[in-house]
């Protein structure tokens, strides 16, 4: 499918979420571009001022300055062609304050198998909700990253923006702007932590849609291990914008297996950039679940900085009625005998839309250097729709590099069958999505959170499929 | 009677396959359905299945005083219909277990029976596996995919002993099978030969029904039955092979 006969402007999520989320958070009057954050920036920046190093002003204001010089990215960008963010520029998102959950709240986020957490909520470490210290192993630091920072003397002495730097992305550049907490996981060199870590942001906006700029950073030392999920979810219903920026650096030989789930409200807007940068000989083992949220903008970037790195970068992504999804991976490939291997999978119903752009780069230093590429996407209605692109751009000559992509609903015949069986027509469907979405599920070693995700994929799709019976849109 | 089919006419890909085609079956029957290439054979398995692609234009067919045509595939297979697919379909990501437990469940369900659980399911399918000389790897692996022509089959006849249908349709199940394979799905079917079922053999030729000895062969020519006898008659159509009925039918 080519994306020329897109229509986009006209069918920008803002429109379905007014209706979306009647009674929270009325959508705010669109306004131009940057004004607003720019008022909204200068306010925060004011009553922050007390107490914070200067250099961390100093970086602040130099990232926002960098976002006002960039803008909003806007759909004449190939980057941005199916993604408007107009909705979220037009927007009047005042910052998050603090808000009281109680372990109740979270518990649909949390994990019986993950002891080991930090909580954030609308952006703001919650100590009461989170259990960081839990055994440990020496040489690992997590925490907020805030305090952290106030003990720091110069921008030389953190690691902040730099596998993530403000100059390249607007929404980098306004995460770091307002930036002023988030996770802080560091592990020393040889240490491997065997509990898996996870670190969850929660949005609970109050009356007003508000945004929240979450931060995680993870520093991976050489020969070290980790295993970390990271959750974005909100209060159902809710009208909110989340811009996170995730950074990771890998050391020599580091191993680090890093789930990633997009839970957001179906009236929120999540903007999420994820860079890695990986040295020699390192495994970056990466699982990304954008499962709900109004418009979901990923860009995923895996730099192998070094030779022999291990990457594989899976992700399943749901889009029901009029959501967006939009992933955006770059693996580079920048030195010899790297091997990456990507599958992304997309399931969507209703109206909504996908895309999906896999860039990978082979660098000409990237001698044999093996690279696997698939997506895949099914569409459960005939409204749906999906945009697929492999990019693929290769500069050395002895590689192995394949791609694939296909597009396709599901198969009649197989629906034929199960339902001669005795398995009703939704039940039939449900099944067969399952088959198509599974593995990438089954892909998460932590049992606790592979349940978990079964049980959501689970629920979307009764809800999706329980819809599809009863309209004429979807396929009998 | 357990199925009674009157005037049955049905359409596939815009052509009249069936036309005016009638047929009765009492419990504890077994019916083969013979007949050239193009007869028929097949839509009328399929129509029987509910399969979508098959479209009834008149006529009615009644399932235990029940209108069988009113129903959902998925109704008629848990009011005890099976047809065993000519083309089993392959099914990826789905294992065996799974699908057959769901089904087998589905139906118990209907019928107000409790639903199985794992273990349950487990000790029932064994028996049947064992009987079929099907290897216990086999639950594990996705449906039908990978299986050979024989396997797929021996698959079909699996499921059918394990829902206990009250009328199993087997389309052209003897297609592609060797002696061997052949004989092992005509012991599933002759196992499940009871008082209060029947069973509705679709085949082209003669052998299978050496293995499944059936009560009646009716031929199909033309979308009717243009012929109806006691077993003798499939041994004739061996011999003699399917020109003459079609001369018969076209002279009648």
């Amino acid at each position: 499918m080519s994306g020329a006969d897109m229509p986009h402007a006209s069918e920008s999520p803002a429109t379905s979420l007014a209706a979306a989320s009647p009674g929270r958070a009325e959508r705010p009057a669109p306004i131009g571009q940057t004004t607003a954050y720019a008022a909204e920036w200068e306010r925060t920046e004011a009553a922050r001022a007390a107490g914070q190093p200067a250099w961390l002003r100093a970086a602040r204001r130099q990232a926002f300055d960098r976002f006002l010089d960039l803008g909003f990215p806007g759909t004449r960008l190939e980057e941005w062609r199916f993604t408007n963010v107009a909705p979220i520029a037009e927007s009047r998102f005042p910052l998050a304050e603090p808000a009281h959950l109680t372990a109740a709240d979270i518990e649909p986020w949390t994990f019986a198998d993950v002891a080991i957490r930090l909580v954030f909520v609308n952006g703001y470490y919650a100590p009461a909700l989170s259990t960081p210290a839990a055994s440990l192993p020496h040489g690992v630091s997590l925490g907020p990253l805030g305090p952290a920072l106030h003990h720091l003397a110069t921008a030389g002495d953190t690691s902040l923006a730099r596998v993530a730097p403000v100059d390249g992305h607007a929404f980098t550049a306004l995460n770091t702007a307002f930036l002023a907490d988030g996770a802080s996981l560091t592990i020393a060199p040889h240490v491997a932590i065997e509990q898996p870590i996870q670190v969850l942001f929660v949005s609970s906006p109050d009356q007003r849609a508000t945004m929240s700029h979450p931060r995680l950073l993870v520093e991976a030392g050489a020969d070290s291990q980790a295993r970390i999920v990271e959750v974005y979810a909100g209060t159902p219903g809710t009208m909110y914008f989340t811009n996170a920026v995730t950074e990771v650096s890998l050391g020599e030989h580091a191993v680090v297996e890093h789930c990633r789930i997009q839970l957001e409200s179906d009236a929120a807007f999540h903007v999420g950039v994820v860079q890695v940068e990986a040295a020699r000989s390192s495994a970056f083992r990466a699982q990304t679940f954008a499962l709900s949220g109004a418009l979901l903008r990923n860009d995923i970037t895996v730099r192998m900085a070094g030779e022999g790195v291990d990457c594989v970068l899976n992700g399943l992504y749901l889009a029901m009625a009029q959501q967006l999804v939009d992933n955006h991976t770059t693996i580079d490939h920048a030195m010899p005998h790297g091997t990456s291997l990507e599958i992304f999978k997309g399931v969507l119903g209703g109206r909504s839309r996908g895309v999906f752009n896999g860039k990978i780069i082979v660098r000409q230093d990237a001698q044999q250097t093996d690279a696997k590429q698939t997506n895949r996407a099914l569409l459960l209605t005939d409204q749906a729709m999906i945009d697929t692109k492999p990019q693929l751009e290769i500069f050395a000559n002895d590689v192995k590099c394949t791609h694939g992509a296909a597009i396709g609903q599901l198969d009649d015949d197989a629906i034929f069958y199960l339902r001669s069986r005795g398995l009703g027509a939704q039940e039939a469907r449900a099944v067969l999505i399952h088959a198509f979405a599974g593995d990438l599920v089954d892909g998460v070693r932590i049992p606790g959170v592979q349940t978990r995700l079964r049980d959501i994929l689970s629920e979307r799709l009764t809800r999706e499929l329980s819809r599809l019976g009863e309209t004429a849109g979807g396929r009998a | 009677m357990l199925l009674s089919i009157n005037d049955l006419r049905v359409k596939a890909e815009g052509k009249d396959i069936l036309q005016g085609l009638s047929l009765n079956v009492n419990a504890g029957e077994v019916h083969a359905i013979m007949g050239p290439n193009g007869s028929g054979k097949s839509t009328l398995a399929r129509a029987l299945s509910g399969h979508p692609g098959y479209e009834v234009t008149e006529g009615t067919v009644t399932f235990k005083g029940q209108d069988l045509l009113a129903m959902d595939p998925e109704v008629r297979a848990r009011e005890g219909v099976f047809m065993a697919f000519q083309y089993p379909v392959e099914i990826a990501g789905v294992n065996n277990a799974y699908f057959l437990k769901a089904a087998l469940n589905a139906v118990r369900r209907h019928r107000g029976q409790p639903e199985l659980d794992a273990m349950e399911f487990l000790t029932l399918v064994k028996s049947t596996m064992k009987r079929l000389e099907m290897d216990a790897a086999f639950l594990n692996r996705p449906v039908n995919e990978g299986f050979s022509g024989g396997e797929k089959k021996r698959n079909e006849i699996f499921q059918m002993a394990v829902l206990e249908p009250a009328l199993a349709v087997l389309d052209e199940t003897d297609s592609g099978l060797d002696i061997d394979a052949l004989r092992v799905v005509a012991d599933g079917v002759n196992a499940m030969r009871s008082p209060e079922r029947a069973t509705i053999v679709v085949t082209h030729y003669q052998r299978l029904l050496t293995y499944i000895v059936p009560d009646f062969v009716h031929v199909l020519a033309d979308g009717r039955i243009v012929r109806s006898a006691g077993k003798e008659l499939a041994e004739e159509l061996e011999a003699k092979g399917y020109g003459w009925i079609e001369g018969e039918a076209a002279r009648a």
